[in-house]
């Protein structure tokens, strides 16, 4: 009999039962709604174990790909230890070890972290200083690099950001939750172009997605854009335009947002084919959202456009 | 809901038709002013998910949606102010759906009934 474990608590599988059957009797608040695998209401993530591929079907491939799964039609074969949406989160402990200004508003902020710290290039994190406060950031790194390297929007009274960019911190330790997120590049990709957007820091996670694809040999056309307030804001423009000078592939195009929907102009000169294109998205909520139902109006497949808006959220 | 043994849902080519088919209605539903904002939420992906629950229900698909759940999954909209002409204006979006991918208007009018049928759990009444 199939064991199921719940935010710490277990369950036997009764025949005949489905995995959400098992998660109401352990916690009967457990959101669900057409109990047939179409609305996801219920939607969770395996920590361990085996789910069905039926219980996948309809997700999208990076949901998948981290064990997210519809428990209304999952009856799986063995134990299963599942998380819920937002629950699902580990915590590794980090030294900082450099912070340096890209420009007027932004840092580079590197931390080694006390454990192998698992991640894909593009998720997001996180951090937790010791007093408890905490922000969330992107990771710019790659996950074999050594060390974690993110980049810190400097706003004004910000709390975090006026800690970490004040230089005084390097040494100090850190706490990283996560990595959260589905912002990263998919090796089985088959879609004919990556079209990654991002604003301000959103670029962090769009610089480690397009050289993870470069470096797996993705087979199609990146198109990065970079929007910012000025020039001066195109804070990778001399590593990003070496980088597609030495790969063919890959177009690093900086847009400058003097006026109201440049950028929007700019993509949409791109001439992508939106419905076999896979488009990443990230910078403020108010930029991702239009963005996304902009470009999914235009014909865009929903379930190849990758999103993480930056909430700013104060703890 | 019972599931009918040649259910339009089957005809139209079962759970890869309603992929496809939910992209047409969602766009219209987004396209229009009058009724995009109960739809307009943060998180598309979810948003999609309950469309395709939503018409494989109509389409007499496999589903075990109850009254409760309908009520429950649409209190926040009727307190946003969705209203009886909201509803006619989804199932005039969705009957021209059907008409795209050639469904007959004997059948659309079989789903719109069956959109009717939970009219009154939706609204909250």
């Amino acid at each position: 009999m199939a064991q199921i474990v719940y935010e710490g608590r277990q369950t036997d599988l009764l025949p005949g039962e489905t995995v959400l059957d098992a998660l109401l009797r352990i916690d009967p608040s457990v959101p669900y709604s057409c109990r047939a695998g179409l609305c996801q209401s219920c939607l969770m993530k395996a920590t361990r174990g085996e789910v069905t591929s039926k219980s996948q079907v309809g997700l999208k491939a990076s949901w998948v790909s981290q064990g997210y799964f519809l428990p209304c039609v999952c009856v799986p074969d063995g134990d299963l230890e599942i998380a819920g949406l937002g629950n699902e989160i580990e915590s590794t402990s980090c030294r900082i070890e450099s912070v340096e200004r890209l420009c007027e508003d932004v840092a580079r902020v590197r931390l080694r972290p006390d454990k192998p710290f698992h991640y894909r290039a593009g998720q997001y994190v996180s951090l937790v200083r010791e007093d408890g406060l905490s922000r969330s950031y992107s990771i710019a790194s790659l996950p074999d690099e050594r060390l974690i390297e993110l980049h810190v929007g400097i706003v004004s009274n910000g709390q975090m950001s006026s800690w970490l960019s004040s230089g005084e911190v390097v040494g100090q330790t850190v706490s990283l939750r996560g990595p959260l997120g589905e912002c990263f590049y998919l090796p089985e990709d088959n879609a004919s172009t990556l079209v990654l957007i991002g604003s301000g820091t959103g670029l962090a996670p769009l610089y480690g997605i397009a050289r993870d694809a470069l470096r797996s040999g993705y087979p199609g056309q990146i198109a990065l854009y970079h929007a910012a307030k000025s020039t001066e804001h195109h804070y990778l423009h001399d590593d990003l335009s070496q980088l597609s000078s030495e790969s063919p592939s890959l177009r690093y195009l900086p847009v400058t947002e003097q006026a109201e929907g440049e950028l929007l102009r700019r993509i949409m000169g791109g001439e992508h084919a939106w419905p076999e294109s896979r488009i990443y998205l990230c910078g403020s909520p108010t930029m991702v959202n239009q963005l996304r139902k902009k470009l999914y109006l235009l014909g865009a497949d929903l379930n190849r456009i990758h999103a993480d808006a930056f909430v700013t959220r104060a703890k | 809901m019972s599931v009918a043994s040649s259910s339009l849902y089957d005809m139209l080519g079962g759970a890869s038709a309603m992929q496809a088919a939910v992209d047409r209605f969602y766009r219209k539903v987004l396209l229009d002013d009058r009724v995009s904002h109960f739809f307009d939420g943060v998180d598309m992906d979810r948003q999609r998910a309950k469309q395709i629950g939503f018409l494989t229900m109509v389409t007499g698909g496999p589903n075990n949606y109850t009254g409760k759940d309908m009520r429950v999954g649409h209190k926040h909209l009727v307190d946003m102010g969705l209203n009886d002409q909201h509803v006619d204006i989804i199932i005039e979006h969705l009957g021209s759906t059907l008409k795209e991918l050639g469904v007959g208007d004997e059948q659309i009018n079989a789903v719109a009934a069956l959109a009717n049928s939970v009219r009154d759990d939706v609204l909250n009444r």
